[in-house]
């Protein structure tokens, strides 16, 4: 298929770019991989036909971070561009395998490894926790695939469950209905199926009469708010829903956990959507934690790579990973435990750990897991 | 007597006729209702242009004028004088706006046309009702208000102080001087701001002509050109000036021994509670800030600064003055804020020591600084590496689009003083070098021939490793991203429109450009008015610019205020409303909405007046009046309703 360049430089804004390099400068996988999202803008500016371009391997290495788009002085959307990019590859089918299993699985089964769609709420079937559509309420607790699946992500999913049974908060899960957000899945390409997702989605929440959504995942919680079209529900993160809980004394933390703690800020709650300081209340609001910062934090942070596909992706990078960085830099500082509030985050942290032989050293784990064992 | 009309077309090059068929405008005038001559020409406003219009009233008889050009703005006046100098009253001229309105606007040639004929139309049946009309003439007062005291404010004043004219000076901060009073050396020269400066600051306070109101603020400002009435605000320095000595001793003797961050060194030092700026302040006066002073914000002191000024010159019960002056003319030239490098957390400004503004730098490098003009990290130790990072808060979508058009030339300058003064290893990250000034490109090659490395590419973060700061960014011309460490980093911070602008643009009347600073009347032709006659711009005020750059444009509003007060006088719009007392029935509703307060009400006869000298002519009376008493001449009900009839 021939791709019309005019459509792209419209689109993504690629004519306003004046080459100053913000993007590749501050690209967590600029030392990890030929991409260089500058270069990239100038040459599909320049091009009659950039099809040969987007064939580059390292176009899967974008974590969609967006640390380009956002300090981009002109305004060029970088990242959209790179999801355009891909869009065009998934239509015509030249994805990596691993990426295009990842997106059929979301079509047959809801979720990007293609565990059984009726298996989704197992984790939680012994917790009492209310299924929205058997029993009323009008808060639901979306979980989300990784947290519904991967077992060291179902942790957190479980020690929600305890925290928020701790408190007044009436609330349920969709259980076996619930789907995947979509949030990746459109960060890989597939734009149709996104929409599909996103149109499933709202309609099931409506039908159910929810009236606020909570997510465990920065990621369902970024597309939620700022991408489903007609959602129109309010949308929070789950660390905005307890250091709230916290702050009007609606959940209390007796057990003191003695610990020196950091926190890596998760982009897709941070960076992208300004969520820095109710993590951090929570767990300097936790007994005998002390906290730390890092180094990079907030805007500055470095991303883990688990964004953008990368959780599906192979290859397209070299060298030390970012996760392996933060977790030396957080041993560096003395920090006992590594803090995050994002399954991939966890995930690629706890990796890291065991990659660079740290497992006695350091431990990754979620906020809300510090809280349960808080309280 | 039957009119007779002409009506002039104009091609306006091909601003016009490249859209609209003006040799068919021509031909469809001449079928309209009293219209004896129709005509297009190349440049109407041109001589030749004027002089067919004048040959015309004088071979042809024609007694009302339809242009079909330009806006009024442009060329109502040219063309009024064509009118006036063939003893036409210049008020039986009007003009149909087919450029702006029309050719700019549209595309395609026959509905371009359709629609200049409808506003033609529209034109020739207003001008029959039109009436001769006489403009007034006021008073100038020779005396002009300058608000602000910085370069731009301090050369419009001498300007117009050595022509002999009263100047009232009125500012905020406790001295005069702004921003170049911070500086050290001035770029593409290297004068010592100082030196150069310092000259004309004890100018200002010598000259019998001007009235310095330090610590003052404009509250109100009342009246039209030539005859402005001033409130300003003198607030309490708790100092009386005419003792103060200016020795010092109070400063030594205030009890805030660990002080607050001073103003002037931009934090880089402290100062007391009672103070003087900086040694070579003017006026040389110390004055109390009523913000950290233990007895005026709580109450409590042993007040030793009163026991140790040997003058007598504290009193603590001073309090605001109100003062009201008379002006002619008035000059705003309240300056710039530096753009908040906060706002951009990825520079990790106030997050780590060592990162600072251009502003503080030039506080580091002046020898009148906190460091005495040492280039010293916090630690007292001389950086071995220093960055420059251009455009913070300047050219960016996220923050202000305009280019600062200072920051490029004031890091190269502060790039030389740091390999000077340090001989450290020094970076300049820049998108694209903006040297466009005399002198200013050949001072680029200079500071390339000193060694110091420029990199194409804006930094995009700053982070610490290994106890130094690293800055992040791409190498554009090699394709490569860098991570450069250093000890210290300077911000190219980009110039903004000062905090409070609004309110200033309030008490004026003047109007602000999306980007915050004061709008110029017109942007190349009118670059030092406003809106508002007899009301000028000088300086960063009205956008980010160098020192040579406000100088020249403060000269340049001096010489508009000097101007017109030599004229004496002035010609005024007559195109005020009159209110009928036979229609007037005394409901007020004028008075109310008015923005002007120039109607007033008559209590004897029950009835509304307007004062002709206070009237602007805006309409909002003659709209809101039910009994249609109130008539505003060149925009009566005849006038405005034919004129409308002729569009449909």
């Amino acid at each position: 298929m021939k791709i019309d360049p005019k459509t792209f430089i419209k689109d993504y804004q690629l004519d306003i770019c004046i080459q100053c390099g913000t993007c590749t400068g501050g690209c967590p996988v600029k030392f990890r991989s030929p991409l260089n999202m500058r270069r990239l803008v100038r040459q599909t500016y320049f091009t009659n036909d950039p099809s040969p371009l987007f064939k580059r391997p390292e176009l899967w290495a974008c974590t969609t971070c967006s640390t380009c788009s956002l300090r981009c002085p002109a305004g060029v959307k970088n990242v959209e561009l790179i999801m355009g990019i891909r869009n065009l590859l998934a239509n015509q089918g030249e994805v990596p395998s691993t990426i295009r299993d990842a997106l059929e699985n979301t079509f047959l089964q809801g979720n990007p490894w293609g565990r059984f769609r009726d298996r989704r709420a197992d984790w939680a079937k012994d917790l009492g926790v209310k299924m929205i559509g058997e029993t009323a309420t009008e808060t639901l607790l979306y979980v989300g695939c990784a947290p519904s699946y991967d077992p060291r992500v179902q942790n957190v999913s479980t020690a929600l469950i305890k925290i928020f049974q701790k408190t007044d908060l009436d609330f349920g899960i969709l259980g076996k209905k619930e789907s995947c957000c979509g949030n990746e899945i459109r960060r890989m390409g597939e734009q149709a199926l996104f929409k599909k997702l996103a149109k499933d989605n709202t309609n099931l929440f409506k039908k159910s009469g929810i009236k606020r959504i909570i997510t465990i995942s920065p990621h369902c919680f970024n597309t939620f708010k700022n991408e489903y079209p007609d959602l129109n529900i309010p949308v929070q993160h789950y660390t905005q829903v307890i250091a709230e809980l916290i702050e009007t004394g609606k959940l209390k933390m007796s057990k003191a956990l003695n610990l020196l703690a950091t926190y890596q800020d998760p982009c897709f709650l941070g960076k992208q959507n300004l969520v820095f300081d109710e993590p951090r209340k929570i767990l300097t609001a936790i007994p005998g934690l002390e906290f730390i910062e890092m180094e990079r934090s907030r805007q500055r942070s470095l991303c883990c790579e688990g964004g953008g596909g990368r959780m599906w992706a192979e290859g397209g990078t070299e060298g030390t990973r970012n996760g392996e960085i933060r977790i030396k830099e957080a041993v560096a500082l003395g920090a006992k435990v590594m803090a995050t509030a994002c399954p991939f985050c966890l995930l690629t942290l706890e990796d890291a750990v065991k990659t660079s032989s740290l497992t006695d050293q350091i431990a990754v784990k979620d906020i809300s897991e510090l809280v349960a064992e808080a309280i | 007597m039957k009119q007779k009309i002409g009506v002039y077309i104009c091609h306006c090059g091909t601003n016009i006729a490249a859209t609209v068929d003006c040799n068919e405008l021509a031909r469809f005038s001449i079928t309209l209702p009293g219209v004896k001559v129709a005509r297009d020409y190349r440049y109407l406003c041109s001589d030749p242009g004027q002089d067919l219009i004048k040959k015309d009233i004088r071979e042809l008889s024609i007694d009302r004028v339809v242009v079909a050009a330009c806006s009024p703005r442009m060329h109502e006046i040219t063309f009024r004088n064509a009118l006036s100098s063939e003893g036409l009253n210049p008020y039986f001229l009007n003009i149909a706006n087919i450029r702006e309105q029309c050719s700019w606007v549209h595309k395609v040639r026959e509905e371009a046309t359709e629609k200049a004929k409808q506003l033609l139309r529209a034109a020739v049946a207003r001008v029959l009702c039109q009436e001769a009309l006489t403009a007034r003439k006021v008073e100038i007062k020779p005396s002009v208000l300058v608000v602000g005291a910085g370069i731009a404010g301090i050369q419009a004043a001498l300007t117009i102080a050595n022509e002999g004219m009263k100047v009232y000076l009125v500012e905020k901060a406790p001295y005069i001087g702004g921003h170049m009073a911070q500086l050290d050396k001035t770029f593409p020269t290297l004068d010592c701001a100082s030196c150069i400066f310092t000259p004309k600051t004890v100018e200002v306070a010598r000259s019998k002509n001007i009235e310095l109101l330090v610590c003052s603020e404009v509250e109100e400002v009342k009246g039209y050109v030539g005859n402005f009435t001033v409130t300003i605000k003198r607030h309490p320095t708790y100092v009386d000036y005419s003792r103060c000595t200016g020795c010092g001793d109070c400063m030594e003797a205030c009890v805030l021994k660990k002080g607050v961050p001073s103003e002037f060194e931009e934090g880089m030092a402290r100062r007391r509670a009672i103070y003087i700026a900086f040694p070579q302040a003017v006026p040389l006066k110390a004055v109390v800030d009523n913000e950290s002073c233990l007895l005026l914000s709580k109450g409590k002191c042993k007040k030793t600064c009163v026991e140790a000024c040997k003058a007598e010159a504290i009193h603590f019960d001073q309090k605001e003055e109100i003062i009201e002056k008379e002006v002619g003319s008035i000059i705003i030239a309240t300056g710039y804020d530096l753009f908040d490098p906060h706002l951009l957390p990825q520079y990790g400004y106030g997050v780590y020591e060592n990162i600072i503004s251009n502003l503080q730098f030039e506080r580091l490098a002046s020898p009148s600084g906190p460091t005495l003009g040492e280039v010293l990290l916090k630690d007292g130790t001389v950086p071995k590496g220093i960055a420059f990072l251009h455009c913070i808060g300047s050219r960016d979508e996220n923050t202000n689009l305009y280019c600062s058009r200072v920051c490029c030339m004031a890091s190269m300058k502060q790039a030389h003083l740091a390999k000077e003064k340090t001989g450290a290893e020094i970076y300049e990250f820049y998108i694209d070098i903006n040297a466009f000034g005399k002198g200013y490109q050949e001072f680029y090659k200079r500071v390339r021939e000193e060694g110091i490395y420029f990199i194409r590419g804006k930094g995009s973060e700053i982070f610490k490793r290994d106890g130094r700061l690293v800055v992040a960014a791409e190498d554009t011309l090699l394709g490569t991203p860098v991570e450069i460490p250093v000890d210290m980093v300077v911000l190219g911070t980009g110039l903004t429109a000062r905090r409070g602008a609004e309110r200033v643009a309030q008490i004026f009347g003047i109007s602000q450009s999306a980007d915050g600073f004061f709008m110029e009347a017109h942007p190349k032709l009118r670059p030092v008015s406003t809106n508002v006659d007899g009301l000028f711009l000088a300086g960063c005020c009205q956008g980010p610019k160098d020192i040579p750059d406000t100088v020249a444009q403060a000269s340049a509003a001096a010489a508009e205020a000097i101007t017109l007060a030599a004229k004496g006088q002035i010609e005024v719009e007559p195109t005020t409303v009159v209110i009928d007392s036979a229609l007037c029935a005394g409901c007020k509703l004028c008075i109310e909405i008015c923005p002007y307060s120039a109607i007033d009400f008559l209590d004897i006869k029950g009835i509304s007046s307007v004062n002709e000298a206070l009237c602007k002519g805006c309409g909002a009376c003659t709209a809101i009046c039910p009994n249609k008493a109130a008539r505003q001449n060149h925009f009566t009900q005849d006038q405005v309703l034919s004129e409308m009839e002729g569009l449909i």
